[in-house]
Order: structure tokens, then C-alpha cells, then sequence
């Protein structure tokens, strides 16, 4: 990837917010973007919900999306691994360019395009299988059949989303037979599987309590080393602990995107100290 | 009074009366099973045989029913005679006051025939070629240990009957099929012909030779005879092994008497019937009725969950979907008689008639598939109940949380893939409970089964031992065109009555069983894919 036709983001200290987890690198780095979008609008028939957003996401940091509800955020992400085609009426217009692929440019096949990304849930949503063809699901449906490398693979996924030492003994046993924090992170595992470049997490804890919060934090925070990550969250100090950065939404305009240290200490934008400090939203 | 408007205001009233109509529904049902099994059940029960002495006569029989004074008619009993061949009749009506005496003789013996029903009277002798082996009290001992291998021989003669003479019979008409089959061909010589000529000699000795042998066996089947003399002094001598069953009914037990019982309920539901099907068991009807609901399963499932997963998950709803749901679900209210017309006119001539000119011209005019059979029974009713199963299958997908395809897509899986792996195992439960339906509304069809494939007797069952061992074909008994036939066609109804009560109440358990097995495999689903609320 050319490093040089795409602008570069310099990646400051950690959050002081998050004494909770080491600090990396503390010193300033440079980072690629990976994936970012063009001008992009989108349309649910008549009504226009995203207009003109232009944001990049660099490689192996963690991007929030924060802003009220019904603002954009996840739509966004959705546009991201193309999953609004799903719904009628869609309409989508700007480029939405991944490495160097424009992914709304005609001819891109859409199945090997998602496969590139992982995505979780609002509400863990395991299969009705097994534990173990859960986590193996991705790999099989692209007709990997040899036992040897899936169970490699839905080992190294278990112990990637920090599940494998609860389960490792009732792999046969129901997905849904476990708690919803641990189901959460079988749908994490269920999206490392695929070895995604990018995981997009929509709002992945709102249904969590905080214990099971927690640790999907710190999991976001380690993931991080291997992926490129994107979350909508509501939750304004898990954006704060989580993420690099921060992009603020409002009715579907990006109102302000910064580092999250800039966003929820010094934002440039009324509207978003306003939000922030919770005088609407 | 106020504490009655008040009961009213909360809404009470509606606790009680949805809670009566559950009651009610559970009561007739109940009753029903209730009303089936006592009519049905005691019919296999011996029941004691009782004298009566008349001004005019003596009648020795089981009493079977009691009516009051009615206006034109004194107080009566109803009394089974039985003794078909030398009364003509089974039962016999008789007024109360006209009895002066009545006993329960102990050496009165019913005797169960596989030719004429039952006889009520008395064992007189015991005869082996002529030879005397008892007779009077002894007889009796005599001749209920002789009965089993008089059976067992008897058994002997009727397999070689049905497998040797059977498979040279089919021999023989493979060989006309093909002698015919070469003249259609055009490829008879005279080689041929000689050759098949001799072929069939050849088979016709061997058909001799079975005969004699067969003729020989029963003759020693026939040497030993019993004498049998109703209570009015008809005698009636016949062979040992035309006897199915001794009971002395009044010297039995409790202990033998349930002994006689369970085994008549055993000859019921596991042989074939005799006697213009009054007689015998059902074993043919309920093989009938379970195979046919097994294709018919086999065939409405695929097609139904196809047809379900296009309308609901490929086909873009518009008025063109509208349409054919509102069709399909009109389909289901179709009089069924309607679909054994379709069954008939579509299937058995047009289909039937295309494979049997196609593959079969040599059989003419013989029909093979251009007339009822398993197979086309079996298609009627698949396409009855498609309705059921395209509609439970679409409730099912449709209950299949949207979340949970969006995980799949995700994760770059195709539309199809995502249906195969997750919508349909999600659904799974809910369209066996759409096969459940199917199934119940299935085995309980008649109307549609007598112009597509039902008969009253079939000589042989769809699957047998035979090469190709499932024969499509073949046309095949069903219980629930046994009740109609055995109730209401019968030359003897009376005496076939309380067959049709037995017959229904295992239809129904028939129905049971197959819905708890069907239930079973959905229990197992639901394990393995853990709980889905549908």
C-alpha cells in the first residue's frame, strides 16, 4: 500500500482517561489509513440520512463513532461492509475505499468484500449451532474443510477474543447456551475467524452489564495490535477508554472527527462540547 | 348481586369462560378416545356364552345388547349366534319374556374359524384319517393340543403357496412381458419363440410338481378334522387347521380369558384380514396408511420448504407474491374429494398413462402406473397438505431473528449459504411442526385415497421381499378406508361393528404415534440448536 497518495495521521499519546490498560507506544507514530470514505451520501428512498462524509480510519487504532441516536453513526458502519444493500430503497452515492478499492465501484464482489471484514453486533446474535461451529462458521462456508486448520483456527479465535478458557471444555454445547457477555465474544471470535483487516463493532456492549463491559474493552484495546477498529457506542466514556479517535455525528452530518484526548478534552465545535458534556443527546 | 358485577368487572368472567372452552374441547376429545376404546376394546373380550330355553327352542349365544320396552317392541336382548354357515345369520333377537330358563353350560366352546366366522356349540369328536381320537369331554384337551402344529403346518402350505408359486407365477409373466415385448420390438424369430416356449414348459413342470406337492400337504392338512354340533343339533365337520382359536369360554379364568384377549388384539394388528375383511386383523391397512404418510412426508417437505423459501425469502413481495399466498392458502380449503380428482385425472391417467406407454407397452393392457397406486396416493396427498407446510415453513423463516442473517452475511456467506446454515436449521422447528399438521390431516384422508390407489383387499404389500422390494405401483389398504368399507360396505356389519370402532382407535393411535415421533425429532433439534422459542 502506497503510503504517500493518502494523507497520514499522527497518533498522539493515549487518553489520559485509561489507566485501566497499559500504555503502547507512548511516543507520537504514524499510521496509514486503511479505510476511508469519499463523499459519502446515503439515501433511504426519499429521505437523505448521511451527507457528504468524508472520514479515514487508520490501520491498528480504535475510531468511535459517538452522537445521538438516529444521527448516522450506524449507518455508516453499515456502509462500510456494504450491508445496507440488504435493506430496500438504499441508495448510495461517493466511494467508500478500502486499501485501494473503491467498494461501491460496480463489479466488487460484495460476499469476498465482507469476508475482509468482521463485523459484531448490537445484540450478540451466535448461531443456533455449536460453540465450536460457531467460531468455525466463517471458515466453512468458505469451503475449508480440513479439521486440522479450522480447529487451529477457532482455538486461536476463542483465545483472541478471551473466551477459550471459559469454553474450551463445551465446545459442542450451544452458542446460545451461554451468558451474553460470553455470547458477545463468540461473536467476536466468530468475526477474528475469518482474519478480517477490519472489525466493525456496532454499539457491541449496550446490552452488556459492566463487568462483561469491561472486558470487552480491554479485548477491543488488545485487538487493536492486529486490527483496525471501528465502533459505535453511545457510551461516551467507553469512547473515551477505548478509542484513538473519535468522530462526533449529529443528523447525519460528521460534525467533528479529532484525536478522542482532543474530542473530549478541547473539542473545536460547540455543538460537540454541548453533546459531550450533555446539554442534549 | 354488587359482588357479581364486580367478579364481572375484572374481567373475571373471561378467565372462565376461555377456561370452560379448553375444558369443553379437552372433554370431547377425551370422550371421544373414551367412546372409540370402550365400543372397540371389549369386542376382543370373551365373554360368557349363555342358554337360553325357549318355548320354541334352544339358542345358545353371547349376549351383545339390551334394549328397553319401546313402543313397538317388548323388552329384548340381542344374542350372538354366530354358527354363520347353519343359521345364516350371526345374531338373533330375543324378547325377555319369552325366556324360562337360562344357564351358562360349562362345555359350550366357541370356535374361531378361518372360513364362516365363529361357531358357538359344542366339540363332539376328533378324527385323523378317519380314525376316532376322542370324542365327548376328552375332545376338547385333545384337540386344543393338537391346534398348534395343525397351524403350523397350515402356515407351511401358505408360504409355499405365496413365495414358490408366487415367484413362478411372476416368472411365468416375465416371460409373456418379454415374448411381447419382443413381437412389439419386432425381433421375434423363430429362435426365440422356441426358446421361450420352452421355458415356460419348463416352468409350467415345475408349477406340477409344486402342485402335487401341495395337494399332498393338504390332504394330511384335511385328514384331521373336528366335529363340531350347535346346541340344536346341527353337526358340522371341519378340518383342524381351518380353526384359528378354541375358547371354552365358561370353564376360562380371568388369567386365560386376558390370555385369549391379548392374543385376539395381537391377531388384529398383525395379520391381514379374512371374510370380506369382517374378520382377521388390519396389519396390511395400518402398513398401508404408515407408508403412505412416509412418501407423502418425504415429498411435501422438500417441496413445501422450496416453495416457502422462494416466496419468503427470494421473491420480491408485490402483488404477484400476494396472489400466490392467497392461493395457497385457499388450496388448503379445497373439499379434498376435489384433489383425488386431480390425483386421478392428473397423476394416474396423464402421468400414469405417459410412463406406462413409455416404458411399459408390453404390459397392454394391463395397467401398470395408469391406475392407482401408492405412489400416486401418496402425491394427492403430499399436494393437499403442501399448503400446511408452506405456510408453517414461511411463519417458521419469518421467526428466524433478522440479526441472525445479518451475523451470517457478515461473515461473507452467500444469500444461499445463509438460508442453508442458519435460516433453515433456525426454522426447523417450527416447519415440523408444519410436517406434524400435514401428517395428522394426512393419515386421516380417505375421500381422495379411493380414486387414487385404495382398495378394500390388496393381495400384497407395497414393500415385500420381492425384487425391486418397493413396489410404487401397487395399490394398498388404508384404515381409514377400512372403517368406511369394513362399516358400511360390509356383507355383515353387525357383526363387523365393533371392527370399525378398533379400527378407528388405532387410526387415531397411529396418528399419535407418528406425531410423538415427529415431536421426538423436533425435541432433539431443539437440543441441538438450542432454544428457539417457535
Amino acid at each position: 500500500m502506497s503510503t504517500a497518495a493518502q494523507p497520514e495521521i499522527r497518533l498522539a499519546q493515549r487518553p489520559v482517561s485509561s489507566d485501566r490498560f497499559p500504555l503502547t507506544d507512548p511516543t507520537v507514530h504514524i499510521a496509514p489509513i486503511l479505510i476511508r470514505t469519499d463523499s459519502l451520501n446515503l439515501f433511504y428512498g426519499e429521505k437523505q440520512a448521511l451527507f457528504d462524509i468524508n472520514i479515514g480510519f487508520p490501520k491498528n487504532t480504535v475510531t468511535a463513532l459517538i452522537g445521538p441516536s438516529g444521527c448516522g453513526k450506524s449507518t455508516l458502519l453499515r456502509c462500510l461492509n456494504r450491508m445496507n444493500d440488504l435493506i430496500d430503497g438504499v441508495r448510495v452515492d461517493g466511494k467508500v475505499i478500502l486499501g485501494e478499492q473503491d467498494l461501491y465501484a460496480p463489479g466488487v464482489d460484495v460476499i469476498s468484500l465482507r469476508k475482509r471484514m468482521g463485523m459484531v453486533f448490537q445484540k450478540s446474535n451466535p448461531f443456533p449451532k455449536s460453540i465450536f461451529e460457531n467460531v468455525a462458521y466463517g471458515l466453512r462456508i468458505q469451503g475449508i474443510r480440513d479439521r486440522l486448520v479450522v480447529q487451529e483456527a477457532v482455538e486461536r479465535s476463542l483465545r483472541g477474543a478471551g473466551l477459550w478458557d471459559e469454553v474450551k471444555d463445551r465446545l459442542g454445547e450451544s452458542g446460545l447456551g451461554l451468558s451474553g457477555g460470553q455470547q458477545q465474544r463468540l461473536c467476536i471470535a466468530r468475526a477474528l475467524a475469518i482474519q478480517p483487516e477490519v472489525v466493525l463493532m456496532d454499539e457491541p456492549c449496550s446490552a452488556l452489564d459492566p463487568i462483561a463491559t469491561a472486558k470487552i474493552e480491554e479485548l477491543i484495546f488488545e485487538l487493536k495490535a492486529k486490527f483496525t477498529i471501528i465502533i459505535v457506542t453511545h457510551n461516551m466514556q467507553q469512547a473515551a477508554r477505548v478509542s484513538d479517535f473519535t468522530g462526533f455525528f449529529w443528523l447525519g452530518k460528521m460534525i467533528e472527527r479529532d484525536l478522542t484526548e482532543r474530542i473530549f478534552t478541547n473539542p473545536k465545535q460547540q455543538l460537540t462540547e454541548d453533546y459531550i458534556t450533555g446539554r442534549f443527546g | 348481586m354488587s359482588r357479581f358485577i364486580e367478579w364481572w368487572r375484572q374481567g373475571s368472567v373471561w378467565v372462565w369462560l376461555s377456561g370452560a372452552a379448553l375444558a369443553l374441547s379437552l372433554i370431547m376429545v377425551v370422550g371421544l378416545v373414551l367412546f372409540l376404546g370402550a365400543k372397540g376394546l371389549g369386542f376382543f373380550w370373551p365373554g360368557d356364552v349363555q342358554q337360553f330355553q325357549l318355548a320354541d327352542g334352544v339358542v345358545l349365544g353371547q349376549v351383545t345388547d339390551r334394549e328397553n320396552e319401546g313402543h313397538s317392541h317388548p323388552a329384548r336382548i340381542q344374542v350372538k349366534v354366530a354358527n354363520r354357515d347353519v343359521y345364516g345369520q350371526d345374531f338373533r333377537w330375543i324378547n325377555i319374556s319369552d325366556i324360562q330358563h337360562s344357564s351358562f353350560p360349562k362345555d359350550a366352546v366357541l370356535v374361531e374359524r378361518l372360513e364362516n366366522g365363529p361357531f358357538i356349540g359344542r366339540m363332539t369328536r376328533i378324527e385323523e384319517y378317519g380314525q376316532v381320537l376322542a370324542k365327548g369331554d376328552e375332545t376338547l384337551s385333545i384337540a386344543r393340543s393338537r391346534l398348534p402344529s395343525a397351524k403350523a403346518h397350515q402356515a407351511q402350505i401358505k408360504t409355499l403357496e405365496q413365495n414358490e408359486a408366487g415367484s413362478l407365477n411372476s416368472r411365468l409373466e416375465k416371460l409373456r412381458l418379454n415374448e411381447r415385448k419382443l413381437e412389439i420390438q419386432g425381433k421375434q424369430t423363430p429362435q426365440t419363440t422356441l426358446e421361450i416356449e420352452d421355458k415356460r414348459q419348463e416352468l409350467h413342470q415345475q408349477f406340477e410338481q409344486l402342485q402335487t406337492r401341495l395337494d399332498a400337504l393338504r390332504a394330511q392338512s384335511d385328514s384331521l378334522t373336528v366335529t363340531l354340533e350347535t346346541v340344536d343339533g346341527h353337526s358340522k365337520t371341519i378340518p383342524l387347521a381351518g380353526v384359528v382359536r378354541i375358547v371354552p369360554v365358561n370353564s376360562m379364568g380371568l388369567f386365560d380369558k386376558t390370555g385369549v384377549y391379548l392374543s385376539r388384539v395381537w391377531e388384529f394388528v398383525s395379520t391381514g384380514p379374512r371374510e370380506a375383511n369382517t374378520e382377521g386383523g388390519v396389519f396390511p391397512a395400518i402398513f398401508g396408511t404408515v407408508m403412505m404418510v412416509m412418501i407423502m412426508s418425504l415429498i411435501v417437505v422438500p417441496l413445501g420448504v422450496l416453495a416457502a423459501l422462494f416466496l419468503r425469502e427470494y421473491a420480491r413481495d408485490g402483488w404477484l407474491v400476494r396472489a400466490v399466498r392467497i392461493s395457497v392458502n385457499n388450496l388448503a380449503g379445497v373439499p379434498s374429494i376435489v384433489f383425488g380428482v386431480f390425483g386421478l385425472g392428473f397423476f394416474v391417467v396423464t402421468v400414469g398413462g405417459g410412463i406406462d406407454n413409455f416404458f411399459f407397452p408390453e404390459r397392454f393392457p394391463t395397467p401398470t402406473f395408469k391406475t392407482g397406486g401408492i405412489l400416486w396416493a401418496s402425491l394427492t396427498l403430499a399436494l393437499l397438505t403442501l399448503p400446511v407446510v408452506i405456510v408453517a415453513t414461511e411463519e417458521a423463516l419469518s421467526s428466524v431473528p433478522r440479526n441472525q442473517r445479518e451475523g451470517s452475511l457478515a461473515l461473507g456467506a452467500t444469500k444461499w449459504q445463509t438460508l442453508w446454515n442458519v435460516v433453515l436449521p433456525g426454522a426447523s422447528q417450527g416447519i415440523l411442526t408444519g410436517l406434524i399438521l400435514a401428517m395428522a390431516r394426512g393419515a386421516g384422508e380417505v375421500a381422495p385415497l379411493m380414486l387414487t390407489g385404495v382398495v378394500k383387499l390388496a393381495p400384497s404389500l407395497p414393500l415385500d421381499t420381492t425384487f425391486p422390494f418397493l413396489h410404487l405401483d401397487r395399490k394398498f389398504m388404508h384404515l381409514g378406508f377400512h372403517i368406511y368399507d369394513v362399516g358400511f360396505q360390509s356383507p355383515n356389519s353387525e357383526a363387523a361393528k365393533p371392527m370399525v370402532f378398533m379400527t378407528a382407535l388405532l387410526l387415531l393411535l397411529i396418528v399419535l404415534v407418528l406425531n410423538i415421533f415427529a415431536l421426538r425429532l423436533r425435541k432433539k433439534l431443539r437440543r441441538r440448536t438450542g432454544g428457539s422459542s417457535f
